[in-house]
């Protein structure tokens, strides 16, 4: 696997702090193996910037098996970068030229702060899921895993909208910030199954208000989000949520004050 | 001192010693749990299911974790599954068959009331699982689907694609999220634990450096979980996620708890191969590939063909010829030892010779292209994007890595370390895989720890101490802040001339050679030579770029490979005082054609180090090991 090696000029967002002004200032990363990774790739240029004394280019990354979700920026304009289906750090080297001039910045979005760098703040995204994004089962509650059947598309396609993997990347590609996309895949996962619905309408209407309350923009179903998902999420999921909210709103029954046992 | 290894396991037959110890444990009234506070540190598997868990039922919890959503727990990476020993299949699987493979793969050298425990709740873990709608792979008749992992000769394995562990790290994420929602689970992210505080000898609670602020601050409780993995990362290059570190764990030791089966480590025969020397980390191919693929090299050394060109009759499946009843399934310290074999034999492939074939060429054209996708999609496309290669055409190429540690801080039979009050699940701890941990059991061993076991036993605890109300002004935690500042001012002002990562590689560099999958008398001799060195360099020379009060990731680096200087070490004596080999534990000298050779007269013990000061020599001590249930037999796999 001992591949060839190119050399690229970087124009990286360097920002300190939240409340910093931030710019571009362009870096040269020299002798890059097509083998690494864009993140391995970074790693080398950060460690000449360390060994200079300078402040490495900060930026979110964990697993680097493309799972975690913690990875995302923007490079040339595209979420996660040119490859599609791909979470940045499972962009490989060889898709790239030698000579390449590369503009990389941070996902930028209202509702997702910069923290330094390429790193910015999704701490929303959990705020959205503690407002329902669960299937309240106490511990100890549970029946066999059996006793109730699923079919096995139901399954397929739930586990489809439960593949997402909380990156930001259909954020920081809509041009509203609008987090449709990943409301929706959570909203889809438990309608689409028969453990979600005694939650389902409270879920959708409670999810629903906690995203429009973090300032994520409207959806306009423009689709860019679904063409920048690293895991393939489909827009068919925000038609889902749509439904779920039209109806859970339409149908949504009083609470009952004395309600509950004496 | 022998006294504080006592391991509280229950009499009685073994089925039974688990329901009659909780019934036995002391329970804490509904308005009393409200004013009990527990901090749990790490939200993965364990620590998720944990907080919610002890949310549930009614505790105040503090949650931290490093990252910036819990869901980015490395436990969101496990691929191929979790067992359960639900017998669905009809295929001869119960509790006590699951409970027997464990103790085998583990060599013989774990608890057997521990291990029989999880198999026990193991069943429970995929009903909840299940409950709370973890998208679980399904027949189409809607029951949910099986398949088999290593060492095991039954289907006993549940799974989500080749995302297993990320739904269920997403199903315990949530129910954790459903608490932070009610108010009971208090959620604080970005936080690295950087020291325990111990008051009247016992764990009340933590400092943390707040990674966005740099702020040290203090948080008291009434029991402290720790929850925060294990440490393949001392390798450098690893299947772990990059900030998965020894950090909270080693703090603990150092404070007391003591630190057992340090040599025991996961070397996973499927990652995809080392490419160059700016690799940062390397990647798993799911063991549950070895369902369907078939590992194989060329039988000629040297043989440079294409693996497509490489007739039949010119290959040598090596697993299936030296292990005909497991055959591909073979666990996994026997299976990278092999591939060792193998490559040291001249018979590797790749330009570097230290890679195997893992072929799929077989089940294509029994199942069709459709169904392996539909198995595994996921993992050859990660596979196709990492090497460039299309691994339906071609055979996978495969290496052993470093994956998983078995060792991990001791724990008595409640998941109580020796310092009372700290309670150690998952990875973390060291507990239930004796000296190799199965496939698809780290899951259920995290989600057991979590769901099952410590809402019990910490509500025992609670229950029976007297604790005095402590808060953050207490002297003990303004000592432990002052060290914690101390240690980072230290590590600021050394303004040397390398970086953490270069110490980093140099320190894996001698982990992987010495004390990887072959260790020896000699070599390790020579490690605990080298270690000493590159940590003193390290103290002196080491270089940080900026400042301490804020987002500094070189500083975060810095104290986690000092920790892993630590550490390193420790495991290296570790591997030299057990002159035997057992499961991960491949010492040279003891073998027989190439299998480990245990020494259950010596070694049939738990080794739990004692901290004992800065520089000092830590003392070993003994936990010896009963087998009432299980024959101590060689274990074979042929």
């Amino acid at each position: 696997m001992a591949g060839k090696h190119i050399n690229l000029t970087l124009k990286v967002w360097r920002q300190k702090g939240p409340k910093d002004q931030g710019g571009f200032v362009e870096y040269h990363a020299k002798n890059v193996s097509e083998d690494a990774s864009f993140l391995e790739m970074l790693d080398a240029v950060n460690e000449e910037l360390v060994s200079k004394g300078d402040e490495p280019i900060a930026f979110d990354h964990d697993c680097r098996e493309g799972i975690c979700g913690a990875c995302g920026f923007v490079i040339d304009g595209e979420a996660h970068g040119r490859l599609k289906s791909t979470t940045v750090c499972q962009l490989h080297m060889r898709n790239f030229k030698d000579g390449e001039v590369l503009t990389l910045e941070p996902f930028r979005a209202q509702a997702f702060p910069v923290i330094k760098d390429l790193m910015v703040n999704r701490s929303a995204f959990d705020r959205i899921i503690s407002a329902g994004g669960y299937i309240s089962a106490n511990t100890g509650n549970a029946v066999d895993a059996n006793a109730v059947l699923i079919p096995k598309a139901d399954a397929d396609e739930a586990m489809s909208s439960a593949t997402c993997i909380g990156c930001g990347a259909c954020v920081a590609a809509c041009k509203n910030a609008s987090a449709a996309l990943f409301t929706s895949a959570k909203i889809s996962h438990m309608a689409l199954l028969p453990q979600g619905q005694v939650e389902r309408k409270e879920r959708a209407i409670r999810m629903v208000a906690a995203m429009d309350a973090e300032g994520f923009g409207s959806c306009t179903t423009t689709g860019a989000c679904e063409a920048a998902c690293p895991k393939d999420i489909q827009l068919t999921n925000i038609s889902r949520m749509n439904r779920e909210f039209f109806v859970a709103s339409a149908t949504k029954r009083p609470k009952h004050k004395d309600g509950g046992a004496g | 001192m022998a006294n504080k290894l006592d391991s509280k396991i229950p009499s009685g037959p073994i089925e039974s010693k688990w329901k009659n110890t909780k019934f036995g444990y002391k329970l804490v009234n509904p308005a009393n749990k409200r004013k009990h506070s527990v901090i749990v540190v790490g939200a993965g598997l364990a620590g998720a299911s944990a907080a919610a868990s002890l949310g549930e039922l009614g505790y105040k919890v503090k949650v931290f974790c490093q990252h910036e959503s819990p869901r980015r727990a490395h436990s969101v990476a496990a691929q191929g599954g979790i067992n359960a020993a639900k017998n669905y299949q009809n295929d001869g699987d119960s509790v006590y068959r699951l409970f027997y493979d464990t103790v085998k793969g583990g060599d013989f050298r774990a608890r057997e009331a521990n291990v029989y425990r999880l198999a026990e709740v193991s069943a429970n873990i995929i009903d909840q699982m299940v409950a709370q709608g973890v998208p679980f792979a399904r027949e189409y008749g809607g029951t949910l689907a099986n398949r088999s992992f290593g060492g095991a000769q039954v289907s006993r394995t549940f799974y989500a694609r080749g995302q297993t562990g990320q739904q269920l790290l997403l199903g315990a994420y949530s129910e954790m999220m459903r608490q932070v929602d009610t108010g009971n689970v208090e959620l604080r992210y970005r936080r690295e634990m950087l020291d325990l505080v111990i008051v009247d000898g016992k764990a009340r609670g933590i400092i943390v450096r707040n990674l966005l602020t740099g702020e040290i601050e203090s948080h008291e409780a009434d029991a402290v979980v720790l929850a925060t993995g294990g440490y393949s990362n001392v390798f450098f290059l690893s299947t772990n996620a990059m900030n998965c570190s020894a950090t909270a764990a080693w703090r603990a030791h150092k404070r007391g708890a003591y630190f057992a089966n340090p040599c025991y480590t996961q070397i996973h025969p499927t990652c995809i191969p080392v490419h160059g020397e700016n690799q940062s980390k390397l990647t798993l191919m799911s063991e549950s590939l070895r369902n369907d693929g078939r590992v194989w090299v060329p039988k000629a050394v040297g043989d440079k063909r294409h693996p497509n060109e490489i007739p039949e009759s010119e290959r040598d499946y090596y697993l299936e010829r030296v292990y005909p009843s497991f055959g591909n399934l073979a666990p996994r310290d026997v299976a990278s030892r092999q591939a060792k074999y193998r490559c040291d034999e001249g018979r590797g492939v790749n330009e570097t010779g230290k890679a195997v074939y893992l072929d799929f060429a077989d089940a294509i054209k029994r199942l069709g292209e459709d169904k392996i996708s539909e198995r595994y999609g996921n993992l050859f496309e990660m596979y196709d994007k990492i090497t460039g290669d299309n691994p339906y055409k071609m055979p996978m190429r495969i290496y052993p890595a470093p994956h998983y540690t078995m060792g991990g801080l001791w724990v008595d039979y409640n998941l109580e370390s020796t310092v009372p009050g700290l309670f150690v699940a998952g990875e973390a701890n060291f507990s239930d895989h004796g000296a190799n941990r199965l496939g698809a059991s780290a899951l259920m061993q995290g989600l057991a720890d979590g769901y099952f076991v410590l809402p019990y036993t910490i509500g025992n605890y609670l229950g029976g101490t007297k604790l005095e109300k402590v808060s953050t002004s207490n002297d003990a935690f303004k000592a432990a802040e002052d060290s914690v500042k101390n240690d980072v001012s230290k590590l600021m002002g050394i303004k040397g001339s390398r970086t953490v990562d270069s110490f980093h590689k140099e320190l894996g560099h001698i982990m992987w050679e010495y004390c990887g999958m072959g260790r020896n008398e000699q070599g390790l001799k020579k490690a605990l030579e080298l270690i000493p060195k590159l940590r003193e360099e390290f103290w002196h020379n080491v270089r940080l770029p900026g400042d301490a009060n804020y987002l500094n990731v070189e500083l975060e680096k810095a104290g986690r490979v000092a920790d892993f200087l630590e550490l390193g070490e420790l495991m290296c004596r570790d591997a030299l005082e057990r002159k035997e080999s057992c499961g991960g534990h491949f010492r040279e000298e003891y073998q027989v054609d190439g299998e480990a050779k245990r020494d259950d007269e010596k070694f049939c013990h738990v080794a739990a180090w004692e901290y004992t000061g800065e520089n000092k020599a830590e003392v070993r001590h003994q936990e010896e090991l009963t087998f009432e249930n299980v024959h101590l037999a060689t274990r074979s796999y042929k």
